[in-house]
């Protein structure tokens, strides 16, 4: 017996693979049936819908990047802290001293490549009409899943806490300043008040709520970080969840009828 | 200028490799004409090409020093506004839409990856162009221009086949593979190999390429230009022509919106499952107007053309803090109060001042859907229902805000339409 099959045959290589080598056509079909990993895919599938000409794989791609960004960011996660005394000066350290400082270059690469993959997959979906009756809904959760992964960008961007960083979320926060009503410089905010109390200044309007303060400092830091870190990686990852189970449920990838 | 020898140098250096790289792509291209299509004649004319970049690499590894010649590059910046950069993209944009069957052919997509190969690699020989291309954060610039190059061609070739087929009574391309396979081996083994080589180009980028860092944040100095990232430069571009409130937060949700909103207004049963031009045309060229043209080449534009100051400066030019664009914008209410009748501004009641303005964006608002639906879009409006249509419309129109908004500052030097600094409210 060689060591293959030894192992193949004993118990601990059969409790994890409960079936033969995936080598036949049943044991093609198990193996996607009992792995919950490959499970969310179909058993059978199109041939036209795994063609890399039709979708050229970019939902893929961008829900991989997806994969690799949390990996990466989990593990700078360790290295870096989000406070003013220390957030620059650990990226200085994984640029010229840590281990694997490039991780970092990895983690931000890979974040810009997911940006131009989600846009390359939305245009195939449109330009092949797979928004069409029955998968309306899942190009909306799609849309969602695009302001989210922008969101996800737009928060990493300050974590470094250099001038690049914290100048493009000045620039890009300024605009929540003029949200109508809700912006303390917005159309409708000056109607917004008590008396001749208003209610809206620059302590209290979308801006604020966004930065933690008046202007872009370590509690914004925090704040984007929690965000980038945190929430929108999770609201990410569940409405995933949510558009690849509508992609099977709508009949899988579209093709011609 | 190049200021340091040894930069210019080895940029030469670099560029040698690039023109190697490009000698392999036009000899793999070849090769595929002689091997697969017996294609003798095309197989000799990619060869050829292949020689003169070649050529080149010889060139550049001796360091002739070949640049763009000054002339052209003045020539360049001196034509180069954001007025013949907005109009040239509208202009190239149709022509490859309406003669897509020519543009898509492979040797003619071919040639103009060629060309804009070529364009690029002396470009850099520019000393100001460089400094943009390479800063760290704007490489994923050419990434998107080429990438959204490549698979819009793909798209439209795609599309040009199938539409040929259709017209013939055949099935398009997508039906010849109807067949049900098995997604363990031919999809999962697909998915490995996706991951594999992405991780490896992410790695080798990862080392190849540092990310950027510079100094640590101060609120006391702000750098000019101050950038949003690349994705929102889009957006930053739309400050230009309109109000924070407007550029900053009503724009990009009706984008949002709009988005959301397509697959319930598109009533087209066509075209769901493969790719078409001729059975969607209002829609697909309605997509690309907004993917293209104000969201891409506005993103270029933010990226190589505006520097300090938000100013415009040609691709060659040097970023000038000190250039001074004279702005004498006006409003509509200079113009109707004070240029057709005489009378100042000053002093007169917001509303009174303001309502030539208010009036125009009501007749916009409310009087040209309804028109519209009489006229020119009668058969939408009754294929598509009151609420789809009325949807529709006021979402092409909030589109069409910034091209109006474009070509009323360029031609009149409109500044706002409706002025009203008292509550914010400036469109
Ligand atoms: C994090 C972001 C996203 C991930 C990971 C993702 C992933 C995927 C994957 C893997 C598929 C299977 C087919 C393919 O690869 O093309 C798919 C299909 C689809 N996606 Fe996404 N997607 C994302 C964002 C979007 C966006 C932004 C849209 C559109 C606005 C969208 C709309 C759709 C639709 C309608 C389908 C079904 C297409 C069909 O059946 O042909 N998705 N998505």
């Amino acid at each position: 017996m060689s060591v293959g099959d030894f192992i193949r045959n004993s118990q601990v290589w059969k409790s994890i693979f409960r079936h033969p080598a995936p080598r036949d056509r049943r044991n093609r079909v198990v193996v996607m049936l009992t792995n919950v990993f490959l499970h969310l895919h179909p058993v059978s599938i199109r041939k036209s819908g795994i063609a890399l000409s039709y979708t050229w794989c970019m939902g893929g791609i961008t829900f991989f990047l997806f994969l690799v960004e949390t990996v990466t960011g989990v593990l700078l996660m360790f290295y870096y802290r989000p406070t003013l005394e220390h957030a620059y000066n650990d990226i200085l350290a994984l640029r010229d001293v840590a281990t694997l400082g490039v991780l970092r270059e990895i983690h931000r690469w890979g974040a810009h490549a997911m940006v131009i993959t989600i846009w390359l997959h939305m245009y195939r979906v449109f330009l092949t009409g797979s928004y069409k009756p029955p998968r309306e809904f899942n190009w909306g959760v799609g849309v969602i899943l695009l302001v989210l992964t922008l969101l996800l960008s737009f928060t990493g961007y300050l974590l470094p806490w250099d001038q690049l960083a914290i100048w493009a979320i000045t620039v890009g926060s300024n605009m929540a300043r003029a949200t109508p009503f809700l912006g303390h410089e917005g159309p409708g905010s000056t109607f917004l008040k008590i008396g001749d109390t208003p209610l809206i200044h620059n302590g209290s309007d979308a801006r604020f709520l966004l930065l933690a303060g008046r202007s872009v400092g370590g509690d914004t830091l925090l704040r984007f970080y929690v965000l980038h870190c945190v929430a929108i990686p999770l609201a990410v990852g569940l409405l995933i969840a949510v558009h690849f189970w509508r992609v099977r449920k709508d009949g899988g990838i579209s093709g011609p009828l | 200028m190049w200021t340091s020898i040894t930069e210019w140098e080895s940029l030469q250096t670099g560029l040698a490799y690039f023109y190697l790289l490009c000698v392999l792509l036009n000899l793999g291209f070849a090769f595929y004409y002689f091997k697969v299509e017996k294609n003798l004649a095309a197989a000799g004319f990619w060869t050829v090409v292949s020689l003169a970049y070649g050529a080149l690499a010889a060139g550049y590894f001796a360091h002739l020093g070949w640049a763009l010649p000054v002339n052209i590059k003045n020539g360049i910046d001196y034509l180069m506004g954001p007025v013949i950069y907005s109009l040239g993209s509208v202009v190239a944009f149709c022509i490859v839409l309406y003669w897509r069957k020519f543009f898509t052919n492979p040797h003619v997509a071919w040639g103009m990856l060629n060309l804009s190969i070529l364009a690029f690699g002396f470009s850099v020989t520019d000393k100001n162009f460089f400094d943009i291309v390479r800063k760290p954060d704007n490489v994923p610039i050419p990434l998107l221009i080429y990438s959204v190059g490549f698979f819009t061609w793909l798209a439209l070739r795609r599309s040009v086949l199938n539409d040929q087929r259709m017209a013939r009574g055949e099935a398009p391309l997508e039906k010849l593979e109807d067949e049900k396979v098995l997604v363990w081996p031919d999809l999962v083994y697909t998915e490995l190999l996706a991951m594999i080589i992405c991780t490896i180009i992410l790695v080798a980028w990862g080392l190849l390429l540092k990310a950027p860092l510079e100094n640590p944040a101060t609120s006391a100095k702000a750098p000019n230009p101050s950038k949003a990232p690349w994705y929102f430069l889009g957006l930053q571009e739309m400050l230009v022509y309109y109000d924070p409130w407007m550029a900053g937060v009503v724009l990009p949700t009706m984008i949002i919106v709009g988005l959301i909103a397509i697959p319930y207004i598109d009533y087209n049963k066509q075209g769901n499952g493969y790719y078409t031009f001729s059975q969607r045309p209002f829609a697909i060229i309605t997509y690309l107007v907004g993917f293209i043209i104000l969201w891409v080449t506005l993103i270029v534009l933010g990226t190589v053309l505006r520097g300090p100051n938000w100013n415009f400066f040609g691709p060659f030019s040097y970023w000038d803090p000190h250039k001074v664009d004279p702005l004498n914008n006006i409003n509509v209410s200079d113009i109707f109060w004070l240029h057709w009748f005489g009378k100042s501004v000053k002093g007169m009641h917001w509303f009174i001042r303001e309502l030539p303005g208010i009036i125009l964006v009501l007749i916009y608002l409310l009087v040209l859907p309804p028109l519209l639906a009489k006229t020119i879009m009668r058969s939408m409006f009754i294929r598509m229902g009151f609420i789809r249509f009325f949807v529709l419309v006021t979402l092409l129109q909030f589109m069409a805000c910034l091209p109006i908004k474009m070509l009323l500052r360029w031609t009149i030097n409109l500044k706002y339409i409706v002025y009203l600094p008292e509550f914010f409210f400036n469109i």
